[in-house]
């Protein structure tokens, strides 16, 4: 099943419709757009040299500094293709219509790109990152000769899922939920370690009114999305399976805020005659990952293990609508 | 999880929070030439985290070589002064348009479990310094160790709370020197947590030219 989940994910690409800002058309008739693929887990980055092939004709002369935006938002670079779609357009948008500039990237916005090596840093670094949340040290992806290395970006950027798995295989970070501890560490140590998954949430608030989320507003800024960059733990003992919705809850605390709320509504002094509210201050309205609306009692851990990206990482985009206030 | 800190070099969030109140605290006590440090709460979809943000020192005065050697040349060229040396304080008042200032944000890193330096770095014009420029002035020793030591490098990424790229000290080693500073026999048995962040701030203020005044780490 996990074997079907990571062809699916490797597959998985977007029709971007990608046409060239009209302040560096220099030539007329202008040119067409480029219709392209998008790996899901590529970078939007690495499209650059078929772009630049399509588009060089026309361009004002100068020195390339490229960068992409979606209805005015430049986007980050450094997240996955897919995650970007799946949180940018509510509404899967088909083809996906983006703007590639070459010219003049917003430095106080946009950490600098200097094409597939950047890209490739930034990809290894969350390797990186991803296996010190799931081993407690780097040393298997620093331990990475350079050929390997070489070979897991070039699989990477091919969309080669053989060779990817080939090396990744060796840096033994998966499957989430198993025991991944050196054989050295004593038994004591072991049972008072969590085990812990990388996770990337990235957060919009639609608002109440809105009833069918595919009718939310475009982004215009990176300041209306939450981005948490936080390990979802969860000890041994406590058993069982989490499930999604607990896994969210639990990496949102305040958000939700369960507890508290409760506390509140026993000592305040209620309308019988005002609407129940659900006990959490938020309503998830919608979970995309991998472009997939998971069911709320999924267990987590096989979601993880099923619908990660290769640098580890599982991405999840949520929508929320914050509860109306009890007045 | 509160508590003593002996086997690894790393916190929790709430430690972390615990720390940097202390910290700012005894900062803003005892370094009047200075800024304040400001804990400023992260604000999610509305809501404001209980414990959850980053401690700022904003537009401060770094003791970099640059600065240093405008001191340098203005003691040379002020000749009726006398031999001793003026106060620095002063002389940011009066040449402050040389000065490059910089911002300094400290926030916790979940992943590695231990704090982030995030900086950015200023002209007098309110033009941004680059990476290139900031290291010119960083104190000759640091840029030795950066580009030598492989438990911390200087990189470009995204701020977790702001929407904007700023220069950041790589967290990926601190467990381990912090680990090995916090067993060091200066800071004795049963060292609390609330101090981790001076602790830490003492090793990574040194690389950026941030002095750390002694009375903070007097026990109060």
């Amino acid at each position: 099943m996990e074997e079907e989940a990571t062809k699916y994910i490797w597959e998985g690409a977007i029709p971007l419709q990608i046409k060239l800002h009209e302040s560096e058309i220099t030539s007329f008739p202008p040119p067409p757009p480029l219709m392209i693929l998008g790996l899901r887990i590529g970078y939007l980055p690495l499209l650059v040299p078929p772009l630049k092939a399509h588009f060089s004709s026309t361009l004002p002369p100068g020195t390339d500094n490229v960068w992409f935006d979606y209805k005015g938002l430049p986007l980050k670079w450094y997240i996955p293709t897919g995650v970007l779609f799946d949180l940018l357009c509510a509404e899967p948008e088909r083809p996906w219509n983006l703007t590639v500039h070459f010219r003049g990237s917003p430095g106080d916005v946009l950490t600098p790109c200097e094409g597939e090596e950047s890209v490739k840093w930034s990809y290894i670094n969350s390797l990186k990152e991803a296996a010190y949340v799931i081993n407690g040290n780097c040393k298997n992806v620093m331990n990475m000769s350079q050929a390997d290395q070489y070979d897991l970006w070039q699989s990477l950027l091919k969309g080669n899922m053989e060779g990817y798995l080939k090396i990744s295989s060796k840096l033994k970070l998966g499957p989430f939920g198993e025991d991944s501890l050196p054989s050295e560490e004593s038994e004591i140590v072991a049972s008072s370690r969590p085990s812990r998954i990388p996770v990337r949430l990235y957060i919009r608030s639609v608002g109440e009114e809105i009833v069918d989320i595919e009718d939310a507003p475009i982004i215009d800024s990176w300041d209306k999305i939450s981005y948490i960059n936080r390990p979802f733990e969860i000890y041994k003992e406590e058993g069982g399976y989490v499930s999604l919705k607990q896994a969210l809850k639990s990496l949102l605390p305040e958000t939700f805020n369960t507890n508290s709320s409760q506390e509140e509504s026993s000592t305040n002094v209620k309308d019988p005659n005002a609407p129940d509210f659900e006990d959490d201050n938020a309503k998830l309205r919608l979970v995309r990952v991998q472009g997939i609306e998971p069911d709320m009692d999924i267990p987590f851990f096989w979601l993880a293990n099923c619908l990660r990206n290769p640098e580890f990482y599982l991405h999840i985009c949520v929508f929320i609508s914050k509860q109306p206030k009890l007045r | 999880m509160r508590g003593v800190c002996t086997r690894s070099g790393s916190l929790s969030a709430a430690d972390f929070y615990a720390s940097a109140i202390y910290f700012s605290q005894r900062w803003n006590e005892t370094n009047s030439d200075f800024p304040n440090w400001v804990w400023i709460p992260c604000s999610r979809l509305g809501a404001i985290s209980e414990d959850e943000g980053y401690l700022v020192l904003e537009k401060v005065k770094l003791q970099t070589e640059r600065n240093d050697s405008n001191l340098e040349e203005l003691n040379n060229c002020d000749s009726s002064a006398n031999d001793e040396l003026t106060d620095e304080a002063t002389l940011v008042d009066v040449h402050s348009h040389y000065a490059h200032l910089y911002d300094l944000h400290i926030a916790y890193s979940f992943t590695y479990k231990v704090p982030v330096l995030y900086f950015r770095g200023y002209k007098s014009d309110g033009c941004h310094l680059s990476l290139d420029e900031i290291k010119e002035e960083l104190p000759s020793h640091s840029v030795e160790i950066l580009q030598k030591s492989k438990w911390t490098f200087m990189t470009q990424e995204e701020h977790p709370y702001l929407n904007t790229p700023w220069y950041t000290l790589h967290p990926c080693g601190t467990g381990d020197w912090m680990k090995l500073l916090l067993s060091s026999t200066s800071y004795g048995e049963n060292i609390s947590l609330i101090q981790y962040l001076p602790a830490w701030l003492s090793v990574i203020g040194q690389t950026v030219g941030l002095r750390v005044p002694l009375e903070l780490y007097s026990r109060s």
